[in-house]
């Protein structure tokens, strides 16, 4: 049964080779169509300069980065102070807070949205109808997501002794949580905005049924006019994204390698 | 200690408590509620009982389909990817390189990915292209891409990252004294593949399939980008439930396709969770 | 303490729950909107002008599904802006007419939430009581059988359905038979889903009844597709003005407005009538009981029924529902009324009861025949 070593390596190059075409071709193709002159024939930039040029366009662009960040935000005040209390003083609640973090892999969100009109009229009442309103489903649809990174993060340090030590020296609940804890967890903190930013950026469901124009949204609305400009906006989204997530595997590495 | 502050830590959860609440739970339970209303509010088991009629349950077979096929494609070619990786060794480049464009992969989906199939395989499509002037072979065909075999062609794309994700640790876990206490005894490579390493794994990736279905069944936005053309899968169904300018009033059958689809996915995440604590006990 | 807690969450959690299960209140409307909101014609203003400088007042007008290409959106946009000078935001131009309604129940209250809808038929006659009964200064002009009584929802243009097709890429057609053969592989298109669109829905019941069915009967035209599915020729594509330029779909089923306007871009487009009584389609004007902006809305109607709007319709290549007082009066424009392709038969108006009766066939087998 001993095969060469030679043989296994070219058995092995050739199964890549084919996954490697599977994945690459696509984004190949979308590259060719977004710089495609569908006049001439020949090569332009047009369609990516639309993603600045086009009004339309360049709103949604921004509309879905400040969703980004906001979600970021409101993700970490919510979810890190919560993760970080239920360590110190009431850990009977770990698995509480962890289901219901996990939960929304369970509950899609195409069927959060189906039951969500009651709770956005209220959302509607007191902050308006901005599409920046999409931040609260947003928080939730990360939080399976952000809940690993962060608890990855948590578990690497003891926070309980940190805690004790700064309660001692006579600091606050707040300080312990903000100024204690928080820094020690700054490589978490990244993977979890990383992973809700790369989420949020590829959001369709909730924008979509909730008609909100978030780049998503506007990609297919502009694929039915302008598929250049649409194929663009789509490749931008998605570079955007694999960036985001090979830093988010490159500081899971990092923390993986000092423990 | 008093009462008071017995209570008082507690209460620092209220705040994430809440929230996830109101954003997540109400929002089910009016699904859960809704799927057995009418539009007017009175309580009606007309929607559960079109759940049954004979287009929906067709939508439903196909919503099957579709995850079964790509989660059982998806596992088996994401365990030939997850082996070539694993057999590499730990730290090399080509490992890490797969390992982290997997987990990038993983997570496309929805609108981006559906273009991204319309720009290789659509009517003007490279490839299409690319084989209709070299060979006249029409690829495009019926407009295949835009119905289930579309659907998992594409689905393909994260389901494949997603086997290696899940699937490398467990293989990881195959202990190489294991191989050698196999073949001390004598076994051959043949018997350690069977005896062991593919018995040790079986729960694993019967677990990752159910996983890839859960994930392929609650897909939207990819279907949604893609299909435009007859609901042909559960969730393309609730949209029309919702926006459609021609049938009209079908918000609560909706709701109870929203909850069928709660439904089913539970079932599947509750066995993926009892198998994949089956592994954990083995591979630790 | 864990039983307190929990006591304390389900406490918490009942006391949202009973606040969001009921729907947020409604804010108060100033009594100039208020006065406005309730507007039945230009004379519970004061007169025309004092319509005009309200709306001015409000400075803004929200619209919502209008797409620019369609039946001249776009112009009428622009001309209401230049002669009026008021800012018109236009939202989801690709939306349903289910959507538009979803948006303003969504949106009650907001300042976003639209002050006009242009509706199909079903949607309408299930919304009335949404609409806010308002009779324009042409109101005298409209046939009967084109308005609710009382002015909620008023139909403004409509068209034929038609068989659209770029003579460049298919062979000339002349029965819907030749669809059939195997020049048309890959080719044939709807605009949107039959069980969801209008448009689409209009364009399987002209198949049906050119194929022997009445304004009520979908089978002949669901049959009809799905043998079109079976010969490989039907493509489960939206058609839209890229499809169509780009080859993608020659052959499309439409309205005859949205084909003139093809044609006006692609000079091969070329237009195909079934013989037989020709499916007529007209959408509904109406205001929002909630619009954020009463008295623009009520100028927007204005003017899309004046002489200026209804033209605008005419050069998109729709027919005004003005049109027969408007050529009497000899205020139409006349060559853009000469270029309407000729209608031979007696139209077909579907009632409400044909459309219910279509959809729900069509709900049914669509999705079987086409799968």
């Amino acid at each position: 049964m001993n095969q060469s070593p030679w043989v296994g390596r070219v058995v092995r190059g050739l199964v890549l080779l084919v996954f490697a075409l599977f994945f690459f071709f696509p984004l190949w193709s979308m590259l060719d169509f977004s710089t495609k002159d569908f006049v001439t024939g020949g090569r332009t930039g047009d369609h990516w300069r639309a993603l600045v040029e086009n009004d339309q366009l360049r709103r949604a662009i921004l509309t879905s980065l400040e969703l980004a960040g906001l979600t970021v935000v409101l993700m970490l005040t919510l979810l890190l102070p919560t993760m970080i209390w239920v360590r110190l003083r009431v850990p009977q609640a770990t698995r509480l807070v962890e289901f219901l973090c996990l939960l929304p892999l369970t509950v899609p969100p195409l069927v959060i949205v189906v039951g969500i009109n009651g709770v956005y009229s209220w959302v509607n009442y007191f902050f308006g109808g901005s599409p920046l309103t999409l931040t609260f489903v947003y928080v939730i649809l990360v939080l399976p997501f952000a809940y690993r990174a962060l608890d990855a993060a948590l578990s690497a340090i003891d926070v309980t002794t940190l805690a004790e030590a700064a309660r001692s020296l006579g600091a606050s609940w707040l300080v312990v949580i903000g100024r204690v804890v928080a820094p020690n967890v700054v490589s978490g903190v990244f993977s979890a905005a990383f992973i809700s930013i790369a989420l949020v950026l590829g959001e369709f469901t909730f924008a979509s049924l909730m008609h909100f124009d978030t780049l998503p949204n506007v990609i297919v609305l502009l694929g039915k006019g302008d598929t250049g400009a649409s194929m663009a906006a789509a490749l931008a989204t998605m570079i955007l994204t694999a960036l985001l997530l090979i830093a988010l595997s490159l500081l899971d590495r990092r923390r993986s390698e000092r423990n | 200690m008093t009462r008071l502050s017995r209570v008082m830590p507690a209460l620092g959860l209220l705040p994430f408590l809440a929230y996830v609440v109101i954003f997540m739970v109400i929002p089910t339970i009016n699904v859960a509620i809704g799927a057995f209303q009418d539009n007017d509010g009175v309580f009606t088991g007309a929607n559960i009982s079109g759940l049954f009629d004979a287009t929906m349950m067709t939508t439903l077979w196909r919503s099957v389909q579709v995850s079964a096929v790509s989660a059982v494609l998806g596992a088996i070619l994401g365990t030939v990817l997850a082996a070539v990786i694993v057999t590499a060794p730990a730290t090399s480049l080509l490992r890490r390189g797969v390992m982290a464009l997997t987990s990038v992969f993983a997570q496309f989906g929805g609108v981006t990915l559906a273009f991204a199939f319309i720009a290789t395989v659509g009517a003007q499509g490279i490839l299409t292209v690319l084989l209709a002037d070299h060979g006249g072979f029409d690829l495009y065909g019926d407009g295949w891409l835009y119905g289930v075999r579309g659907l998992i062609l594409v689905y393909l794309y994260f389901q494949i990252p997603l086997m290696v994700v899940v699937f490398v640790p467990a293989l990881e876990g195959l202990r190489p004294q294991w191989r050698e206490a196999a073949v001390s005894l004598g076994a051959s490579r043949r018997q350690y593949l069977t005896q062991v390493a593919v018995p040790l794994l079986r729960p694993a990736f019967l677990g990752s399939v159910l996983l890839l279905f859960a994930n392929a069944f609650a897909a939207y936005a990819t279907a949604a980008a893609l299909v435009s053309q007859g609901q042909i899968i559960l969730p393309l169904m609730i949209r029309a439930g919702l926006t459609s300018e021609v049938l009209l009033g079908r918000q609560h059958l909706a709701y109870a396709i929203a909850l069928e689809m709660i439904i089913v996915v539970a079932i599947v995440m509750v066995a993926y969770a009892l198998l994949l604590r089956r592994t954990s006990r083995w591979l630790r | 303490m864990k039983i307190r807690s929990a006591l304390v969450a389900l406490t918490a959690l009942a006391t949202v729950s009973a606040l969001a299960a009921c729907s947020a209140p409604e804010k108060k409307q100033d009594s100039a909107t208020a006065d406005a909101a309730s507007a039945a014609s230009a004379k519970d203003f004061g007169g025309m002008d004092k319509l005009v400088a309200a709306a001015k007042k409000e400075g803004a007008l929200n619209v919502i599904a209008l797409p620019p290409d369609w039946a001249n959106y776009g112009k009428v946009i622009e001309g209401f802006k230049a002669k009026y000078g008021i800012k018109v935001n236009s939202a989801q131009p690709d939306a349903s007419s289910q959507e538009e309604i979803d948006a303003a129940k969504q949106l009650k209250g907001r300042d976003t939430a639209p002050d006009v809808f242009d509706v199909g038929q079903a949607v309408a006659l299930a919304n009335l009581d949404l609409f806010a009964p308002y009779e324009v200064e042409t109101w005298t002009d409209i046939p009967s059988a084109f308005k609710q009584a009382n002015g909620s929802a008023v139909n403004d243009y409509g068209g034929f359905m038609a068989l659209g097709y770029d003579a460049g890429k298919v062979p000339a057609i002349t029965s819907l038979d030749d669809l059939m053969k195997p020049a048309f592989k890959g080719k044939v298109a709807l605009n949107g889903d039959p069980t969801q669109a209008n448009a689409a829905l209009n364009a399987v019941r002209m198949v049906s009844m050119a194929k022997g069915g009445s304004a009520s009967e979908a089978a002949p035209g669901v049959d009809f597709f799905k043998q079109l599915k079976k010969a490989g020729n039907f493509v489960p594509v939206d058609a839209t003005d890229e499809t169509i330029l780009s080859g993608q779909t020659p052959v499309v089923f439409n309205w005859d407005y949205l084909n003139a306007a093809m044609t006006a871009k692609l000079p091969t487009w070329k237009v195909f009538v079934p013989a037989g009584s020709p499916v007529a389609g007209y959408y509904f004007q109406a205001i929002s009981k909630d619009a954020v902006h009463p008295a623009a809305a009520r100028l927007w109607e204005e003017y899309l029924y004046s002489d200026e709007g209804q033209n605008l319709w005419l050069q998109g290549g729709a027919r005004p529902v003005r049109a027969d007082a408007m050529s009497k009066a000899g205020t139409i424009d006349k060559a853009s009324y000469d270029k309407l392709p000729p209608v031979s038969g007696v139209p077909t108006l579907p009632t409400p009861q044909d459309d219910a009766a279509f959809a729900d066939y069509l709900g049914k087998n669509w999705a079987k025949a086409i799968g």
